[in-house]
């Protein structure tokens, strides 16, 4: 009886020290949970309170006179005329209206420097279009200058007030409680491809240039990272050459990706001389990246599906293709597109390797096929945030949020195909 | 292939050089002697001829030169406390055990008359011949239907719709299980009771006709009720085909056998019907076992 009892008594006692090893096992847990979740905050606020203004575009609507006198134009179809016009002077004179006081020379280049660089060639290329509208008065909206959209947008914060005179800074106020600058959702960002002017720069040029690198490298990672693993898992015998490759396919996925892109120098563009810059080139050498990746994710796929069902197919008399095809397969497809779409969502924010290869290029036109100079969301993101001009780091924080938005879809639809083709056995 | 059957030794001349099987001394002692096997291993009218079997996992040899016959349309159980080699040396019958690498059979094992380890066999071919159901309902994760009909299609024993779906309907029936799924047979397969995947899986195997069934403990998943329905099927099927069952319940191979055959540590002890087997066994062993002293 007495040993029963103090046995139970060391066990009580042991138990209280168990509990309290769970529970301080568990306090780890979730400050860990709580350090990842917190940074995942930090810098989520970061990235959207720097880049929201990203989303935003300043435009000043302004009653212009088609002056041809004012603009030394006569014939708008008269190529040689178009290249000589100042099509600057309609704007300065539509402002000039506002501040009949700014006639210095000085005056009129800061009034000048309102507006957007690209905005004399608004009126150049309607005119160009349709040459009747000279000596017309026409209502049209402008973008303005970088500095001016930043200062509008930051009104509150006299830091992004500094690239402005103090009389610019007078002007843009007066216009703005005119109404005459208003700032609206930025139509601009995603709808063109990148520019020297910050708002006149979009990410759409990147966007296409990473959908069709990534349909590239969908293309040539995807079939045959599955076939190599189904060859190695069900009909590779088990020597020592397959042994190297295993070793050698693992060591790959380790491989630091900037060697991709030398290797994609190298080889692609100096032996086989493809083009720099191109959605193809950078698709090969993603492709390359991401293959040990789907090649291991889709092997532990094969792997997972149960010998039973292997066994089942063998004894109605399947042959080995027919038992790999009908059934280890399909029943290891949804972890195979898992890994290949994880994969891919790496390969989709990769910089360095393209860096390499000259998908750093700045590209102003969106790239229109496989063959034609692109740019990927990454590059493009690293481009801006290594620009000097406040602009163009808002841009860089909103094309972060747009890569994200990528990423975060194309785990979700993993997750989605997971969930849709999963069977039970 | 691993296994080394050499052609060069006709299955004939074999048989004789196996030991005459003892069958009137009973043994006194426990002692096995390799190859040599007391009550009736062998059968007048074979449908397997299996002599000299050797099989080796690795250097381990799992199988010690086992011969014996089993007949055409009889049920054989092979019993034997765990680990004897009873699974392996059915998996021999249909080279299940191919997919083994460092599996290596030795002897002579022939299917009427045919090699069965023959290199030049087609193992395909075989396995339609010698179906197999194994000890966990496996089912494929498809619908009852596409699991009967998966066997026919990939041999082409169906070229109309209405052809298959015939095929589906008998093997169904056979199993037993036509009236309890005739409504679903688009449901899934692995949505049913494990009794129900057992006899459907039975039903797959039925459907490319086959001459031999392979069953490897077909009820050791199953409850009370199911093994009697499986039972009941394996008594009717007994008819037209051979069945060899793997089984370590002695009532189940009491209730269903013809031929009992005791398996110990790699050795085939004893082979004989089954009334004498569980009533008067011949071989020391078998009676321990069957008594419950070990097993």
């Amino acid at each position: 009886m007495t040993n029963s009892r103090t046995q139970a008594e060391i066990v009580r006692q042991s138990l209280k020290r168990r509990y309290r090893k769970e529970r301080r096992f568990r306090l780890y847990g979730m400050t860990a949970i709580a350090v990842a979740l917190l940074s995942l905050v930090v810098l989520f606020t970061d990235i959207i309170g720097k880049g929201y203004t990203g989303f935003i575009k300043t435009t000043m609507t302004l009653e212009v006179v088609l002056d041809g006198e004012q603009m030394y134009l006569e014939d708008p179809t008269d190529k040689d005329q178009i290249s000589m016009a100042d099509f600057q002077a309609p704007i300065i004179a539509a402002l000039q209206r506002y501040f009949p006081e700014a006639q210095s020379r000085k005056d009129v280049r800061e009034l000048s420097r309102l507006s957007g660089n690209y905005a004399s060639n608004q009126i150049r290329d309607l005119l160009q279009a349709q040459p009747e509208r000279l000596g017309t008065t026409q209502t049209l909206e402008f973008l303005v200058h970088d500095t001016v959209s930043v200062y509008v947008k930051h009104a509150d914060n006299p830091a992004y007030s500094i690239r402005l005179t103090e009389q610019q800074q007078r002007w843009v106020d007066e216009l703005v409680e005119q109404g005459v600058v208003t700032t609206s959702f930025n139509d601009v960002f995603f709808s063109r491809g990148d520019s020297r002017e910050p708002s006149n720069a979009g990410i759409l040029g990147a966007i296409v240039g990473s959908l069709l690198t990534m349909l590239v490298t969908l293309v040539i990672a995807f079939p045959t990272g599955v076939a190599a693993a189904v060859y190695l898992e069900e009909f590779a015998p088990q020597n020592k050459l397959t042994d190297f490759i295993e070793v050698n396919i693992n060591n790959l996925a380790a491989v630091p990706s900037i060697i991709f892109g030398l290797l994609g120098l190298a080889v692609f563009i100096g032996v086989f001389g493809m083009p720099r810059s191109v959605p193809v080139l950078g698709g090969l050498v993603l492709a390359l990246m991401t293959l040990p990746t789907i090649i291991i994710s889709s092997r532990a796929a094969i792997k997972s599906v149960p010998p039973s069902i292997r066994e089942a197919a063998e004894g109605i008399g399947a042959s080995k293709m027919q038992v790999v095809m009908h059934h280890v397969v399909p029943l290891a497809m949804p972890g195979m597109m898992t890994g290949s779409i994880i994969g891919m969502a790496q390969a989709l924010g990769e910089t360095a390797p393209l860096l390499l290869i000259g998908m750093v290029a700045f590209i102003v036109e969106v790239p229109e096929g496989f063959f034609s100079s692109a740019t990927v969301l990454p590059v493009q993101i690293y481009q801006w945030a290594s620009s000097a001009e406040q602009g163009f780091v808002e841009l860089a924080s909103a094309g972060i949020m747009i890569l994200l938005a990528f990423m975060i879809s194309m785990n979700g639809l993993a997750i989605w195909l997971r969930k849709r083709l999963e069977r039970r056995w | 292939m691993n296994s080394m059957n050499t052609a060069a030794m006709p299955a004939q001349n074999v048989s004789e050089k196996v030991a005459k099987p003892v069958i009137d001394e009973k043994p006194e002692t426990a002692v096995i002697t390799e190859g040599s096997t007391v009550g009736q291993p062998f059968a007048d009218d074979p449908k397997f001829k299996l002599r000299n079997v050797e099989v080796f996992y690795g250097e381990n040899p799992a199988i010690k030169n086992i011969s014996l016959d089993i007949g055409r349309n009889e049920v054989i159980a092979f019993i034997g406390p765990s680990g004897c080699g009873k699974s392996t040396f059915l998996r021999c019958l249909n080279r299940m055990n191919d997919s083994i690498d460092i599996c290596r059979v030795k002897g002579s094992l022939m299917l009427d008359d045919q090699d069965i380890y023959d290199p030049k066999r087609d193992v395909v071919e075989l396995r339609a011949r010698v179906g197999m159901v194994f000890q966990k309902p496996n089912p494929f994760p498809k619908s009852i239907y596409d699991n009967v009909a998966y066997g026919p299609r990939i041999h082409g024993l169906a070229n109309r719709k209405s052809d298959l779906d015939d095929i589906v309907e008998n093997s169904l029936r056979k199993a037993g299980l036509w009236d309890e799924v005739k409504d679903r047979l688009d449901a899934t397969a692995t949505g049913m009771s494990g009794g129900q995947q057992q006899r459907l899986c039975i039903a797959r195997a039925i459907a490319v006709s086959p001459e031999v069934i392979l069953m490897d403990e077909p009820c050791s998943a199953l409850d009370p009720i199911a093994t009697a329905k499986v039972e009941e099927l394996i008594a009717e099927m007994s008819e037209s085909y051979t069945i060899v069952i793997v089984t370590h319940s002695m009532q189940q191979a009491a209730r269903v056998s013809d031929r009992t055959a005791y398996f110990h540590l790699g050795h085939l002890v004893e082979v004989n019907d089954t009334d004498k087997v569980f009533t008067a066994p011949d071989h020391q062993l078998t009676e321990s076992y069957i008594t419950g002293r070990f097993g």
